[in-house]
């Protein structure tokens, strides 16, 4: 459209007309782009595709329920330089030797515009969020240590994930672009699912995602399997050179699908029943 | 420009703010709308709504406000296009925030009429797009596209037709609820304090105090960090229940599996509290409702969920209980009235749609307690208030 179309996707990766949109958006406003949806949609595979896309270095944040903000910028490593104090021979009132850039002031210190992921945000404390609002909005910070201050030469895309654990605050999600990965219609399904088996039996293929969207109808189920579970199941389906027809009367790896212990038997028969396929192809044929 | 569906935004209770309007305009100007109304839409949705719980209402609000204006593409798309190419002499930079709001709406609003009168001369000479009046400029002043009111269907149409598809519907708040969206909500449910005597020595912090003070070795001690929340859930296991079984056990579930609190505990009553609770659903223990008020002191916070849609006997009469095996001495909304006054913090979840809720009996225990649909929003209403300090 103009100069600011940038991301399309890639040969790996197929993103949708908004997706692709929406990451253009925030490259151009320079903002976050908040990224949620059900797990296994490819959150986090989008910054990688970004990355690619841009030709640039993709640098990646992972958030732990422990993570700090501060841990993003810079740690100062006190303990190094205590050892140094007493038995190295650096030149220990250099204090800039001792503080390590994190993620985040990594983005910001290089000459190239990198694509930083940030992901799981929500796994962190709820106020995590807003202790990183004044950095992503101005995209630098202060060492108080050194007397320094980190700013960006040229802003970062920054990618963030969620997987909606938390909420997350008002005024950090004003300031982002946001997108849902709603869940791909079958037809976009198959085009995801080629990128990967380039070479599969179309009817196969076609069965296969057939039988995948009949289980995700079944509302019961704790956790319905998701695009990276069919990619799964599917390269097994492959590797046993299993047949179209079989797929017609029973689910082979039915557990590369569902990961709930509870799920497994509501769909492959109670354990009690010895376990025997025939159970199997009973209660699935009762969900049809 | 458009101004009116900021306001119908709004009043579908999509919140969105000023700050991510401008943002839009900005990003419109730098061509983003794609000069379509099918672009407009996703724009507008990634840059002003925030989750996908209001999708569903920006697709409605869509629908509604560009529904009646039937736009004339060309007209909409060049408008857009104009807004891409020739910039509203913004600063340059575009990109800084701050820079924005110094334009006040009625300047923007003036540079977009001058804009869109060039619109009209342009196509006037019987362009039959645009109405008679179309030699004033002011005509078609409406800076909003309700301004210009004329047929025609194209792009508009196929945007409006994805809005009007509604396919978020199942993303609402206030109609979807499963247990980890109730966790969620729960999890709000905390008070965080460092109680007690128990200290825990903070090694990172030791560390780093230490090696500040080139060796010295200095420990840091804090009391232990500890959600101080006690729950009590009372549910309703009555018949009228039944339809609602999924739903309350859902929210049970989420409560129990939480391990979130310092104390939770649950029990069941058939329609109304009156002298025993049960311990579980069918059967179980029964359990002195005065034992309860003993036991449990006024700090835990309590969710009562019951449909409270009884005969006006059952809650208002002694003796009034259904269960034959049962009496009670005295009468519901009496019982109801002690646990009010007992607890500090206290609601009532309500799975019958709000506008059931004129019934004698719900009405009644409506005002004893504060009382909210059990839906995601109803839940997270109830969680605000039961974190609310009282008395």
């Amino acid at each position: 459209m103009n100069r600011f179309s940038r991301y399309g996707g890639t040969k790996s990766y197929i993103a949708s007309k908004a997706l692709q949109n929406d990451v253009n958006v925030a490259i151009a406003l320079g903002r976050p782009l908040l990224i949620k949806g059900e797990p296994g949609t490819g959150k986090t595979l989008l910054a990688a595709s970004v990355a690619e896309a841009l030709e640039t270095e993709l640098l990646t944040w992972t958030i732990k329920s422990s993570t700090k903000a501060q841990d993003g910028l810079y740690v100062y490593d006190t303990v190094q330089r205590l050892n140094d104090a007493r038995f190295g021979d650096n030149d220990i009132s250099d204090i800039k030797q001792y503080i390590k850039l994190g993620k985040l002031g990594q983005s910001f210190n290089t000459d190239r515009q990198v694509v930083l992921l940030i992901d799981e945000i929500d796994k962190a404390d709820i106020e995590f969020p807003n202790d990183l609002l004044t950095e992503l909005d101005q995209m630098q910070f202060y060492i108080p240590e050194t007397g320094e201050t980190v700013a960006a030469r040229r802003r970062p895309v920054v990618i963030i994930t969620s997987n909606s654990e938390k909420e997350l605050p008002d005024a950090f999600l004003r300031r982002c672009v946001f997108h849902y990965i709603a869940f791909p219609e079958p037809a976009f399904m198959e085009d995801i699912v080629r990128v990967h088996f380039p070479d599969l039996e179309t009817q196969l293929l076609q069965e296969g995602i057939k039988a995948f969207y009949r289980l995700r109808e079944i509302d019961e189920l704790r956790k319905k399997p998701s695009t990276s579970e069919l990619i799964d199941w599917l390269r097994a389906l492959v590797a046993s050179s299993t047949k179209t027809k079989e797929l017609a009367q029973d689910l082979p790896f039915l557990g590369a699908l569902l990961k709930n212990e509870q799920d497994y038997h509501r769909v492959a028969g109670p354990p009690a029943a010895g376990g025997n396929a025939g159970g199997g192809r009973r209660s699935f044929a009762a969900f049809r | 420009m458009f101004t009116e569906f900021f306001y119908t935004l709004r009043h579908h209770r999509v919140p969105v703010t000023t700050t991510e309007w401008l943002t839009l305009l900005e990003a419109m100007q730098q061509g983003f709308a794609g000069s379509s109304l099918v672009g407009f839409y996703h724009l507008g949705r990634s840059l002003l709504v925030k989750s996908e719980s209001y999708y569903d209402q920006y697709d409605i609000a869509f629908r509604d406000y560009f529904t009646g204006l039937e736009v004339p593409e060309k007209v909409f798309d060049e408008l857009l296009r104009w807004l891409s190419e020739e910039t509203l002499k913004l600063d340059p930079q575009g990109v800084n925030l701050e820079s924005l709001p110094r334009y006040d709406w009625e300047t923007i609003r003036r540079m977009f009429e001058e804009r869109l009168k060039e619109q009209t001369e342009r196509h006037n000479g019987g362009s039959r797009w645009i109405g008679t009046g179309g030699t004033s400029p002011f005509g078609h002043s409406g800076v909003h596209p309700g301004g210009i009111r004329v047929g025609g269907e194209g792009h508009n149409q196929s945007a409006v037709k994805i809005a009007a598809e509604r396919q978020f519907r199942n993303y609402r708040k206030d109609l979807t609820l499963d247990t980890r969206q109730i966790k969620v909500a729960l999890k709000k449910l905390r008070h965080l304090r460092r109680t007690g005597t128990r200290l825990e020595l903070d090694i990172e912090e030791s560390i780093d105090k230490t090696c500040r003070n080139a060796g010295e070795i200095e420990l840091v001690f804090h009391p232990e960090r500890k959600n101080d929340v006690k729950l009590l859930l009372l549910m309703d296991a009555g018949g009228s229940m039944l339809p609602y079984a999924r739903l309350v056990n859902r929210l049970f579930s989420a409560a129990d599996s939480l391990n979130h609190f310092r104390d939770f505990k649950h029990f069941y009553f058939h329609n109304c509290i009156y002298d025993y609770l049960r311990t579980s659903m069918v059967g179980g223990e029964r359990m002195a409702t005065a034992h309860i008020l003993d036991t449990f002191d006024s700090s835990y916070k309590v969710i009562v969920v019951g449909d409270a849609h009884m005969a006006p006997f059952e809650l208002f009469m002694e003796h009034g209980i259904i269960d034959y095996y049962d009496s009670n001495d005295t009468a519901g909304i009496v019982w109801l009235q002690r646990l009010e006054q007992h607890f500090r913090n206290i609601v009532w979840l309500n799975p019958m749609p709000p506008r059931a809720w004129r019934h004698p009996t719900i009405s009644a225990v409506g005002q004893v307690f504060p009382m909210y649909h059990l839906s995601l929003a109803g839940i997270e209403e109830a969680v605000a208030e039961l974190t609310r300090l009282t008395h």
